[in-house]
């Protein structure tokens, strides 16, 4: 989908030709700024684009090959990050006017260790104002369009990132995922996005929207990019108390083993409102894995119902308290006013928009003396409930395939006015999250309007490999049947 | 100024409904107040002697420039993540342990709510599932104290009010906010409200400051706020159900803690008795004024909203730590105190003992009787002499034992030993056997003396008279008139003793 000349499409390729002295990482790079050049303007997945800080990361990309020095996994390897991570002196506004201006003096741990593995960082990619929102409409800074068809949204609260990734702006991109944040955007977008299991990627850095739900994670053109920028960031971090202490994934080696023998769940009482037409290619791609050996079993998972209920308590109320932080006193926006209370106030006013005002709200009155039982406590109890049908599930399925999002990429303004229309995006995204599990969505064809479709599939804590199989496996089978990447 | 007034008032207590506010008159010492119980519990906030912060690796050092041990979790810059500070939870568990209180697999909580010096608008802080719970502490006199949980939490940053009056936020001109004590590690020991007088509160604070001392947690002086106590009062007749409680914050000096106490039972009282009711309040000690003023009623209180802190794990010190923690706490002062009782024969909660041992000066009474010296004699000695030595004193100990040998075996008077004794303190040790010399001191042996004695008994037969008859007063003539004669060299002990000897 790129058309840089001579330049390959993947990171693998860019970073294997790096490495070997075949490309120069500035080429790569000047390649990746002109297709910026020529689309952004009707696209706008970037807040910030950082050429200078870019062509000083190729050029010294360069020079470690040059002197022999190991360039790391992702020399030369252009990639955009999604606006809500900590990058050392350079703006970072999570889409919102709070932030408007703010320079982080420190690197997230994510934006250091891409950094370590020779990746060059292009720009802050634009999103859901502090990742909330499923379209990229809820921007201070305006809305991001799909590459595939800019009347259209391009998902959300990852649009940007996915965007960036679908126009050749980027081969790979970083986002976060509370809800669905990566996996809707690049079904969306039809590009591939992984939210790994909680706790494998750290969030140092990552401005918390609700902190027990948010991961990071990529998005690339195939899954090969996907598993071998998770090798690059995943891992124990110290600066993360929830980083579980582990080795990095290893994954690349899994993708060319099959699924035979794998059995692939079918969740029988889903929640129903996905599109016939999302629906004939979930279907198609049961048929794929079929066909490639797998066995297709039936599980159920009675409390998916109330996951998205409860993932609107859960994450509404961490927000109500990630997001005090924002008070006019340190950093950001300040809005002067007669005394304390009252220049709080206005700063917040004037600086968070509708749907954070909308979370904060809620989320407070969930956490609220006499509510919380009622609400939060309710919530944590349907999210262990979740947990244990998961638990039960994965006794008789090595993965789940569910649709990513139950409808295509919809018209820029369709939903802006209805929250709960557009809360319904993740109803198949949400799960995971309040389990901590891991998923990925594959794009896998076309359907209504020529639009991108994807595919997800879900795996136990840590199921990182068989996600990956799976996933590989239906790539291979959308390239045997003809279809793009 | 007001403290002057109120020790002129002898006629109780004076009530001005307008301000909700009494005057009363000074403690007279007696429990009961009135008729009425006193109940009260303390809750004292300690700050650990951490190298670092309880979630980052800034300093956590005192008095340096403002804003110079700042980082991006002390300020709560977005995207940053607290991650626990195992030297914290060993002191934590230290002062767990030191309190008999169990040590239990516990978690951290947010408490929101906005104010300038609280970077992220909530504090992290333990909450339904605290490290320490249900231990006790025993006050010098034997009473026992519960201690219903000491948890860990962190401490705000301080603000400094610019303008206005008071230095309050409200009306200031503008203020400056330092971080550099927020993140700082605090323990917070909860009481329970067993205590039943203001000498009580007065008892267990210090006792607990001395068993935070001794454990290494924290220097605890509450003069520099690493020790905050607040004190929950209500009173009530003896037998009936609790009272409403009221919660006294500011209080900064062990003096002061028992003054609020005192002046808030008064209070209560007086409400009481003129048939009001006393509302649950959080009150302010004001030092200069010597009363508590209501800094916000329980209708104002806010909604913390606590909720599990998602940023971390449980934690979950295993029993080889917990023992290891135990098996390396030092001896506690109320060990020390019976262990000097035990070496001097004086009593344990006695002047003598409970002040040396607070300065942590027993283990070197303890060298000195080592040393060969008469322990009870090292103990007084130590105890007048060394207020200004601290816990580990200049003197060497075989210095202070020799002159103590010299003075039991009659060879200094105790006039005399005080002071080869104070040029000892003066000089950080000294030969008492040179020092006497250099002075003239000279030993008057028993024989010289009774010869001195018998001269005053027949110069002063009026009063030797006297004295034989019972009059004590005489006595006093007699003892002066043998120093002068001795020229200061006899023993006031043995003049005495040789007095009631002759007088048969």
């Amino acid at each position: 989908m790129t058309t840089h000349a001579n330049i390959p499409t993947t990171a693998a390729a860019i970073a294997d030709g790096v490495r070997s002295g075949a490309l120069k990482a500035v080429d790569v790079l000047e390649a990746h700024l002109a297709q910026i050049a020529a689309r952004e303007g009707e696209i706008h997945a970037f807040n910030l684009v950082t050429a200078d800080e870019a062509r000083a990361a190729a050029a010294r990309v360069d020079a470690d090959v040059a002197a022999g020095r190991d360039p790391g996994i992702l020399a030369g390897v252009p990639i955009a990050l999604k606006d809500n991570m900590c990058t050392r002196g350079i703006p970072t506004t999570c889409s919102s006017k709070i932030l408007e201006g703010w320079r982080p003096p420190y690197d997230a741990t994510v934006v250091q260790r891409l950094a370590a593995a020779g990746a060059v960082a292009i720009g802050k990619t634009n999103l859901d104002e502090f990742a909330m929102g499923s379209s990229t409409e809820n921007s201070a800074f305006g809305v991001t369009f799909n590459p595939r068809d800019i009347s259209r949204v391009s998902g959300g609260s990852s649009g940007g990132s996915a965007a960036a990734v679908a126009a050749g702006f980027s081969p790979i991109s970083i986002g976060s995922d509370t809800g669905g944040s990566i996996r809707q955007p690049a079904a969306l977008c039809g590009v591939v996005g992984v939210k790994p299991t909680y706790g494998t990627v750290s969030r140092y850095g990552l401005v918390a929207y609700a902190s027990s739900l948010d991961q990071m994670g990529p998005f690339s053109t195939d899954v090969r990019d996907s598993a071998l920028v998770l090798e690059a960031i995943s891992g124990h971090d110290p600066m993360d108390s929830t980083s579980i202490p582990q080795a990095p994934l290893s994954l690349q080696h899994v993708l060319s083993q099959g699924v035979e023998g794998l059995r692939v769940g079918r969740i029988t009482d889903m929640p129903s409102g996905a599109d016939p037409d999302v629906t004939a290619r979930l279907e198609a791609a049961f048929d794929a894995l079929k066909a490639a050996g797998a066995k297709i079993v039936d599980v159920e998972m009675p409390s998916m119902k109330y996951a998205l209920t409860a993932y609107y308590l859960i994450a509404p109320a961490e927000a109500s308290s990630n997001l005090a932080r924002y008070d006019g006193v340190r950093y950001g926006l300040r809005v002067n006013a007669t005394d304390t209370n009252a220049m709080y106030s206005a700063t917040r006013t004037a600086g968070f928009g509708e749907e954070v005002k909308r979370r904060i709200m809620l989320g407070t009155y969930a956490l609220s003396a006499g509510y919380y039982d009622a609400y939060y406590g309710k919530a944590l109890k349907v999210r262990r409930l979740i947990s244990d049908d998961f638990a039960r599930a994965y006794t008789k399925a090595d993965v789940l395939l569910t649709p990513t999002s139950p409808i295509v990429a919809f018209p820029v303004g369709e939903k802006s006015d209805d929250p709960l229309a557009m809360y319904l995006c993740d109803i198949y995204t949400i799960p995971t999250n309040l389990a901590g599990h891991p998923a990925m969505s594959v794009p896998f064809g076309t359907g209504a309007h020529g639009l991108p479709v994807g595919v997800q599939i879900l795996a136990p804590t840590l199921g990182e490999q068989v996600m990956f199989k799976v996933a590989a496996s239906l790539e291979r089978s959308m390239i045997a049947a003809g279809g793009a990447k | 100024m007001t403290t002057a007034d109120s020790k002129t008032q002898d006629s109780g207590i004076q009530y001005d409904m307008s301000k909700n506010e009494i005057k009363v008159a000074p403690n007279d010492g007696s429990y009961l107040l009135d008729g009425y119980e006193l109940v009260c519990g303390l809750e004292v906030h300690v700050e650990l002697a951490t190298a670092t912060k309880l979630f980052s690796a800034s300093a956590n050092r005192f008095g340096d420039d403002p804003n110079t041990h700042i980082d991006p979790v002390t300020l709560g810059l977005p995207g940053a993540l607290p991650v626990l500070n195992r030297q914290a939870v060993e002191l934590a568990m230290r002062i767990g342990l030191a309190l008999n209180c169990k040590v239990q697999p516990s978690t951290f909580h947010r408490k929101n709510y906005f104010y300038p010096d609280m970077p992220k608008a909530y504090q992290i802080s333990q909450y339904d599932q605290p490290i320490n719970v249900d231990g006790w502490l025993e006050l010098p006199g034997g009473k026992s104290i519960g201690v219903e949980r000491a948890h860990l939490e962190e401490d705000t940053g301080k603000s400094t009010h610019i303008g206005g009056t008071g230095g309050r936020i409200h009306g200031s001109d503008y203020s400056l906010i330092d971080f550099n004590r927020a993140g700082v590690p605090l323990v917070e020991i909860v009481g329970r409200p067993d205590i039943a007088s203001p000498e009580e509160a007065r008892q267990y604070v210090t006792e607990l400051r001395q068993i935070l001392v001794a454990v290494g947690a924290s220097d605890a002086k509450m003069e520099e706020g690493s020790m905050r106590c607040d004190a929950n009062v209500s009173v009530r007749k003896p037998g009936a159900p609790l009272g409403i409680r009221c919660e006294i914050k500011n209080v900064n000096s062990v003096r002061s803690l028992g003054r609020a106490i005192e002046y808030e039972a008064r209070r209560q009282i007086v409400l009481l008795e003129a048939g009001e009711k006393i509302r649950q309040e959080t009150r302010h000690w004001d030092e200069t004024d010597g009363r508590t003023h209501t800094l916000r009623s329980k209708e104002d209180a806010d909604d913390y909203r606590y909720f599990l802190e998602p940023d971390l794990v449980p934690l979950n010190p295993d029993q080889a730590w917990i023992d290891a923690v135990r098996a390396a706490l030092p001896m506690l002062p109320r060990e020390r105190r019976l262990r000097l009782s035990q070496a001097t024969g004086a009593p344990a909660d006695g002047e003598a003992i409970m002040v040396v041992v607070e300065r942590g000066q027993d283990d070197y009474v303890m060298s000195v009787g080592e040393a060969g010296a008469d322990v009870a004699r090292a103990l007084v000695h130590v105890k007048e002499a060394f207020a200004e030595q601290g816990a580990n004193p200049t003197v060497p100990a075989a210095d202070l034992a020799q002159m103590i040998i010299m003075e039991t075996g009659g060879k200094l008077t105790s006039t005399q030993a005080k002071t080869v004794l104070a040029e000892i303190v003066a000089n950080g040790g000294g030969d008492a056997v040179a020092i006497a010399a250099a002075k003239g001191f000279e030993a008057m042996d028993n024989s010289a003396l009774e010869a001195v004695v018998d001269q005053v008994i027949a110069e002063q037969a009026e009063a030797w008279s006297k004295y034989c008859g019972g009059e004590q007063k005489a006595m006093g003539a007699l003892v002066g008139a043998i120093m002068k004669a001795s020229q200061g060299k006899a023993d006031g002990k043995a003049v005495t003793a040789l007095l009631l000897a002759k007088k048969g």
